[in-house]
């Protein structure tokens, strides 16, 4: 478990426009994503089979991933099909003079709050 | 003696009437006078004359042919200036005077000019003739700044065709929202931001308080104070009946010449027709009333009596593709009784509001989804009582009987606005001459040869009553863009759109899907040829990063081979890179390549840089490889250079993408060692001669090539296949691999359109292929010249520290 909470990650132009990046912190490797002027963050990993959910194309606010198709809200973190299995962690995510900061710690995972 | 007729004007209206008065009499002879030195065209098509979308020859209705079939005498160029009613003669202006024995004013309209300072400076235009816009074309280039002055449907469509030419437009309009007359505030709001995600300004209210420059304009002056610069200004702020020759003559003219309800003047021997006109205190601007008129007219003057004209309930259509707007009737909704029925889906950008009164309809605004605009005309027309129809008002139910809609049509109902052209005209022409495809419809009454909003009510008349009407299927790409690949084209080439973006904000859900998204930036550079504005977030991860994505987030690295053929040199690099990269798996592929498998993405550009070689696209939807025999140079059976030619073959068409991945196989004799027979594109050497076979498959389907033809020299080989690739690119839907394509579109169809098509047309296809060509370059290049900042880089965090 994160025990940081806000923590400075990148500049925002080191995302590109409705692309994600990986970025490892410690144990955790989060995907951030960049919807026109808004940066959501999730959990790098695809609870199908592991795969890299920031190389995936994003759709609206959804990201498929880029190994099986599995879709994913980049907002609640919550499959779009309820038949697919599994969500992914969210994390807060804010920009402040151009670099984006994400609260490691308030990691949510479907409804439950994951404890920091 | 024949009756002298004479007309005065060449336009729709007044020719459309002639036509007319031929279908019921041969009493006259007739005269027309015309202004305009062409002959009649069809103005509400010059939008799409600006636009690029069609030539000026393509909007003529009637030429000169036309004229002298029917022996009517034609003064083109030619003013007339005065009636004398007594003598019963038209002046024209050069004092020369023709007698009538009834006389048709057809006059149209004028651009209104509003008085404002500075109309008259250079660079000001109106929009109104083929020669306004032909002026206009002259002046139009890329980034010329152009104000647009009126946001009804003239101006929207000037200010879309001016800027797909690439000007940089502004809307400029006096009220609140645009086509005001024929939307409410929704309504309007809903195309002002279609019209904006085309890219084009709007501006709103705003009032030109002048236009300023010295001689020739350089901007607009606002009412509020505000400046927009201009190098180009269109003035498109309505119309004014032409009624001048009416008033002097002594006739009674209001707004327009006033007629009644068989278009007679105020002169029994006068008769007026189309936008002069005022009749019941209506003017006229749109075109399917002038139509009416001179179907009553023509009645009327040839003493056959019949219906009288009793006005026109107004109906509107913008000419813009992808902006569907079509408004009808009474949109009043403050009128008392009347009950608005609406449905609005912003993400859709669907606007629908119908005005029902008394179980009525009479009055609709529809934005975005014109799809049921013919049923509810019809409600309109016929005063069908809605009672039954109220739960599905908003989505009328597509009728399981697809020949219901038209069997509901009146004959006397129009099909094809822009033309004129009704039901019962199309159905004539369907028995009259045994039409049975669409082409048909078009060539025998110009049905759905203008806008093309009709096109879909014409074929379900076809299915109707033609028996052996056959469909073309299409397939939709997807429910984020729902059109066909061949309307994607169009829209893409027609409408110049260069991005993703730019296809999915006017014509799909603004979103995209991993669907659509790889499919459209497949149709733009194909379309553009290479020149469009790339989205790699479009594009799958492959394409992003040019490798291959495996079940652990690594890539694989396929360099280029051509050929499969390599050298030691080639060799030793590709180990080292294996040894220095620690690449878990390095593996001679099916392709006669070597895969290097397990390679991190921030590795990849300094691999592509340590081998020193060509992207071997294996990555990608786009031409892979060709896989060669040694034929003649070392094999004892060879007849054919396979190695060389195969080689050549592989530069001539590498770094190219394609519908599906594209294999290519080339065998110095009939053996077939390489397999050629199996691949997309194969050459199978002969004695003295290559067969090009195409749409073969060793995949998951398994198929033989088929023959595509036998040539004698590996130049002719070369060509063909070049002929057969482009064809393939240009009309297999994404994701159809060849043998797909081959068998859809049948393989005696590509070679007519390919090998044996005439050569100004295979010149087309090669040019296009090498323009391409010159566009695409070896994506691994991009190790230097990265598309973004962070394409390959892993981002690390900047130093952690708590807030």
């Amino acid at each position: 478990m994160n025990t940081r909470g806000w923590t400075p990650i990148t500049k925002i132009e080191n995302i590109a426009l409705r692309e994600g990046r990986a970025v490892k912190v410690g144990d955790t490797e989060i995907a951030i994503f960049r919807l026109d002027h808004r940066y959501l963050t999730i959990e790098n990993k695809c609870p199908h089979k592991g795969g890299p959910l920031c190389d995936g194309i994003v759709s609206g606010t959804t990201v498929v991933c880029p190994l099986h198709g599995q879709r994913f809200d980049l907002e609640t973190g919550m499959p779009v099909l309820a038949s697919q299995p599994g969500c992914v962690a969210i994390f807060p995510t804010r920009v402040e003079e151009g670099v984006i900061f994400v609260d490691l710690g308030s990691a949510s995972k479907g409804q439950e709050e994951v404890a920091a | 003696m024949k009756r002298q007729l004479v007309v005065v004007g060449n336009g729709m209206a007044g020719v459309a009437c002639v036509e007319q008065i031929l279908k019921q009499s041969h009493d006259f002879e007739i005269t027309i006078f015309g202004d305009e030195t062409h002959a009649n065209y069809n103005r509400i098509l010059l939008s799409l004359v600006l636009a690029g979308e069609k030539s000026p020859d393509d909007i003529v209705i009637n030429d000169i042919e036309w004229y002298q079939t029917h022996d009517i005498r034609t003064r083109l160029g030619v003013k007339i200036t005065g009636i004398n009613r007594e003598k019963r003669v038209v002046i024209d202006e050069h004092g020369g005077e023709t007698e009538y024995d009834k006389l048709i004013l057809a006059t149209g309209s004028s651009a209104f000019i509003p008085p404002i300072p500075g109309v008259d400076k250079k660079n000001v235009h109106v929009f109104r003739t083929l020669d306004d816009t032909r002026a206009l074309l002259e002046k139009a280039r890329p980034g010329l700044k152009t104000a647009v002055i009126g946001g009804g449907l003239l101006g929207l469509e000037a200010a879309r065709g001016l800027q797909v030419r690439g000007c940089e437009v502004t809307v400029v309009h006096l009220m609140e929202t645009l086509m005001e007359r024929q939307l409410d505030a929704t309504g309007g709001e809903y195309l002002k931001r279609k019209i904006e995600s085309l890219g084009i300004r709007v501006m709103l209210p705003q009032q030109t308080a002048a236009l300023f420059g010295n001689g020739r304009v350089d901007g607009l002056r606002f009412a509020s104070g505000e400046e927009l610069e201009a190098d180009l200004v269109v003035i498109a702020a309505g119309i004014r009946p032409n009624a001048e020759l009416g008033r002097n003559a002594g006739l009674e003219v209001r707004r327009g010449i006033v007629v009644n309800d068989y278009m007679a003047t105020s002169d029994p021997h006068i008769f007026a027709v189309g936008e002069c006109t005022e009749h019941r205190g209506q003017t006229f601007g749109l075109v399917a009333p002038l139509f009416d008129q001179g179907r009553v007219l023509a009645s009327a003057i040839t003493g056959n009596g019949g219906p009288a004209f009793t006005g026109a309930s107004p109906a509107a259509k913008l000419k813009i593709m992808g902006v569907d707007i079509f408004s009808a009737g009474s949109i009043d909704e403050s009128e008392p009784g009347v009950e608005t029925v609406r449905y609005e889906d912003p993400a859709l950008g669907t606007y629908k509001k119908l005005l029902v009164k008394d179980n009525r309809l009479q009055g609709m605004i529809l934005v975005g989804d014109i799809e049921d605009e013919h049923v509810y005309m019809e409600w309109m027309r016929s005063g069908t009582d809605l009672t039954p129809h109220r739960r599905q008002i908003l989505f009328p139910p597509r009728d399981a009987d697809p020949g219901r809609e038209v069997a509901d049509m009146p004959d006397s109902e129009t099909v094809c606005g822009c033309n004129g052209v009704r039901k019962g005209d199309i159905i004539q022409a369907i028995h009259a001459h045994g039409i049975t495809t669409l082409a048909g419809v078009k060539e025998g009454t110009r049905a759905s040869t203008s806008c093309g909003s009709c096109t879909g009510l014409c074929e379900k008349l076809l299915r109707a009553v033609t028996p052996d009407f056959q469909e073309e299927t299409r397939t939709t790409l997807c429910s984020c863009v729902p059109f066909s690949y061949e309307q994607l084209r169009d829209i893409i080439r027609g409408q110049k759109l260069k991005s993703v973006e730019e296809v999915l904000s006017v014509y799909g859900n603004r979103k995209g899907c991993e669907v659509c998204k790889p499919a459209l930036s497949y149709l733009l550079d194909m379309v553009w040829c290479g020149d469009h504005d790339e989205d790699r977030s479009a594009r799958f991860i492959n394409d992003r990063v040019h490798a291959n994505i495996q079940k652990d987030g690594t890539f694989s690295v396929v360099p280029r081979m051509r050929g499969g053929v390599t050298t030691p040199d080639e060799l030793r690099r590709i180990a080292d890179v294996a040894d220095k990269y620690r690449v878990p798996m390095v593996k001679v592929t099916g392709s006669q390549r070597i895969d290097l498998l397990g390679i991190k993405k921030a590795d990849l550009p300094k691999v592509w840089a340590d081998l020193g070689m060509l992207s071997g696209q294996a990555y990608t939807k786009g031409v892979r490889m060709v896989k060669t025999c040694v034929g003649t140079e070392f094999c004892r059976f060879g007849v054919q250079d396979s190695t060389r030619a195969g080689i050549e073959l592989e530069r001539r068409l590498e770094n190219l993408f394609t519908p599906h991945k594209f294999k290519m196989g080339v065998v110095g004799c009939p053996r077939n060692c390489a397999e050629a027979t199996v691949k997309d594109l194969g050459m199978v050497g002969q004695e003295g001669s290559w067969q090009i076979v195409v749409g073969g498959a060793a995949g998951k389907s398994v198929r033989k090539a088929d023959l595509l033809i036998t040539v004698e020299t590996t130049e002719q080989a070369l060509e063909a296949s070049d002929l057969f690739f482009q064809y393939y690119r240009e009309n297999a839907n994404y994701l159809e691999r060849s043998y797909d394509f081959v068998e859809r579109v049948g393989i005696e169809k590509i070679r007519k359109e390919t090998v044996y098509a005439p050569e100004a047309d295979k010149k087309k296809l090669l040019d296009r292929l090498a323009r391409s060509k010159e566009m695409a370059k070896d994506a691994w290049l991009e190790r230097e010249t990265p598309a973004h900042p962070t394409q390959f880089v892993q981002i690390q965090p900047m130093e952690a520290q708590r807030s």
